[in-house]
């Protein structure tokens, strides 16, 4: 990995060189992935699974090799268990809508986490309705955490399915994945993980956590906007239904009766993201080209680095304290609200986030509007969260 | 940096921090609640109006220095003003704050201070939040957001 790969890190905002700090919102792209991107635009433009000219092939042959490297990338058994989507946010929608809401129905419970990004929310208050099941959360820590024991005390029959986060975005807490998908299926439950702040940081290996859906984002792992994929083991992927109809999905149609096609195609309707799953297959060989192992190394380094460079500065309570953490410092200040911390550093060439983190009931459960959130990438280093330092130094003056 | 200094200029960081009329009002008329979905800011507006007379005007909730401090200054400056000057007020202020006009600094007297948001546009929501809940508090709306 070089600093020189990512093109937008050569900019200067406000007159400072870019120090980006919010790969959690988004990664910036290497240059093999927007070469990937607009060599499909500039050259393979063509539609997928369908023609038999030249063009297509390449573009079939590139898609598909993705699914492949998808599948390594999670230690799937098979390409079939690989399913495009546009993000982690319709990955799950398609299990809450093809495989749950034909499952559930009144007396039946789902139990996320306190931890949960909206995306992990939503979708399952909406097939509750639908069905008449009932939403259980299990509460969280102070320090960020879901404990096992407090999973464990709301796993019954009456549970379906658990999905919770692998990674929460708004703290970076790392949770027990394996442990909770043990504790899902003593139960009986299916389990699905939202992987879309783990796939950047962690090496990752489906089947030894034996997940049952595990979800990511593509823009998340330095990969284009709009792609994700969702892993489903192939017998519970087979048991849903059509999530959407139209081409490709179908083995033939006519008006009396159509088949469908089989897995993944059954569960991809329509021309996909052609361009941004070539993308993602770009991405994911930049990242394995370094080592999943080896960046987390790295980055937990410089985790411990910025919690203690940030932990210094007066005024200052970092929120998200977990024994196991990705790249993540969230955190408050007695001076300044979050909004007025974004802007200011932002003056300086820190792009940070600052706000809720789509994760309303975090903040809720902390006592606090919103916090501002430094997130790291693979090009950050310890002179970047030191800039951070200088201009939350600032905020400081400014509003003493 | 000095389209910062713009934005949080003294009168701003002490309005934010120290805002006036900041309280409830005992038989208030009119009431708005206003929530920035984006930054978690909420605020709860009150007005006393008697005829057509703001009589007095008072707000509550948390925000950020801008919205805060937006939210104190537009009590200040509405004080005893009519519902009629008040929604002029209003539209000069967001043609102001979304850099849409030259501001009209007389009519806009105080209010001044918040043109360097217009630099800012993530942050015009910010401005806004205490103006929109008044339009809606005048107008009988029910909670708004800016969304």
């Amino acid at each position: 990995m070089r600093r020189e790969d990512f093109p937008a890190l050569e900019q200067t905002v406000q007159g400072e060189p870019l120090v980006y700090l919010d790969s959690a919102a988004t990664a910036l792209k290497p240059r093999a992935v927007i070469d990937a991107v607009t060599g499909v635009y500039a050259r393979d433009c063509a539609n997928i699974h369908r023609a038999v000219h030249t063009l297509s092939q390449r573009a079939t042959q590139a898609f598909e090799a993705t699914r492949e490297k998808a599948r390594a990338f999670l230690g799937a058994e098979s390409t079939d268990e690989i399913v495009f989507t546009s993000g982690t946010t319709e990955s799950i929608n398609l299990v809450a809508q093809a495989w749950a809401r034909p499952r559930l129905g009144p007396g039946d419970r789902v139990l996320i986490s306190g931890l949960e990004h909206h995306s992990n929310i939503v979708p399952w208050q909406i097939v509750c309705a639908q069905t008449g099941a009932e939403l259980v959360v299990v509460p969280i820590t102070d320090e960020g955490e879901v404990p096992l024991e407090q999973v464990e005390a709301r796993l019954d029959e009456r549970v379906r399915l658990v999905a919770m986060n692998h990674v929460s975005n708004a703290l970076g807490t790392v949770q027990d994945a394996a442990e909770i998908a043990r504790l899902a299926h003593a139960a009986g439950a299916k389990v699905l993980f939202d992987g879309a702040q783990a796939a950047p940081h962690l090496p990752l290996d489906v089947r030894a956590l034996d997940a049952d859906f595990y979800a990511f984002s593509a823009h998340k792992l330095y990969g284009p906007t709009g792609v994700g994929v969702l892993y489903g083991k192939r017998a519970l992927l087979a048991e849903c239904e059509p999530y959407q109809s139209g081409g490709d999905m179908i083995r033939s149609v006519t008006f009396e009766k159509t088949t469908y096609a089989s897995l993944p195609a059954y569960l991809e309707a329509g021309t996909p993201n052609i361009a941004g799953v070539i993308g993602l297959g770009a991405a994911i060989d930049y990242v394995e080209g370094i080592g999943r192992a080896t960046l987390h190394a790295r980055e937990q380094d410089l985790l411990r680095y910025g919690t203690e460079a940030l932990s210094s500065i007066e005024g200052l309570r970092l929120i998200g304290t977990a024994k196991r953490k990705v790249g993540v410092l969230s955190f408050v200040m007695d001076a300044a609200h979050p909004h007025d911390i974004g802007t200011i550093v932002d003056a300086k060439g820190v792009a940070i986030r600052t706000g809720h983190h789509c994760a309303q009931p975090v903040m809720e459960r902390f006592g606090i509007p919103a916090t501002a959130r430094a997130s790291l990438g693979m090009y950050n280093t310890p002179e970047d969260l030191d800039a951070l330092v200088r201009a939350l130094h600032e905020v400081r003056r400014m509003f003493a | 940096m000095s389209e910062l200094r713009e934005l949080y200029q003294e009168y701003v960081l002490d309005h934010g921090k120290r805002p006036r009329n900041f309280r409830a009002i005992e038989g208030a008329t009119h009431r708005g609640e206003g929530y920035n979905p984006l930054c978690g800011d909420r605020i709860t507006l009150q007005l006393l109006v008697e005829g057509d007379v703001i009589r007095d005007i008072a707000f509550s909730g948390a925000g950020c220095a801008i919205s805060t401090a937006s939210a104190s200054t537009m009590t200040e400056t509405l004080m005893g003003k009519t519902l009629a000057e008040a929604r002029a007020t209003f539209g000069a202020f967001l043609s102001m704050v979304k850099g849409e006009a030259e501001p009209d600094y007389d009519a806009l007297d105080k209010l001044a201070v918040f043109a360097g948001v217009a630099e800012f546009p993530m942050r015009v929501k910010c401005a806004t939040l205490a103006w929109h809940t008044l339009n809606a508090a005048i107008e009988g709306a029910e909670a708004v957001t800016t969304e």
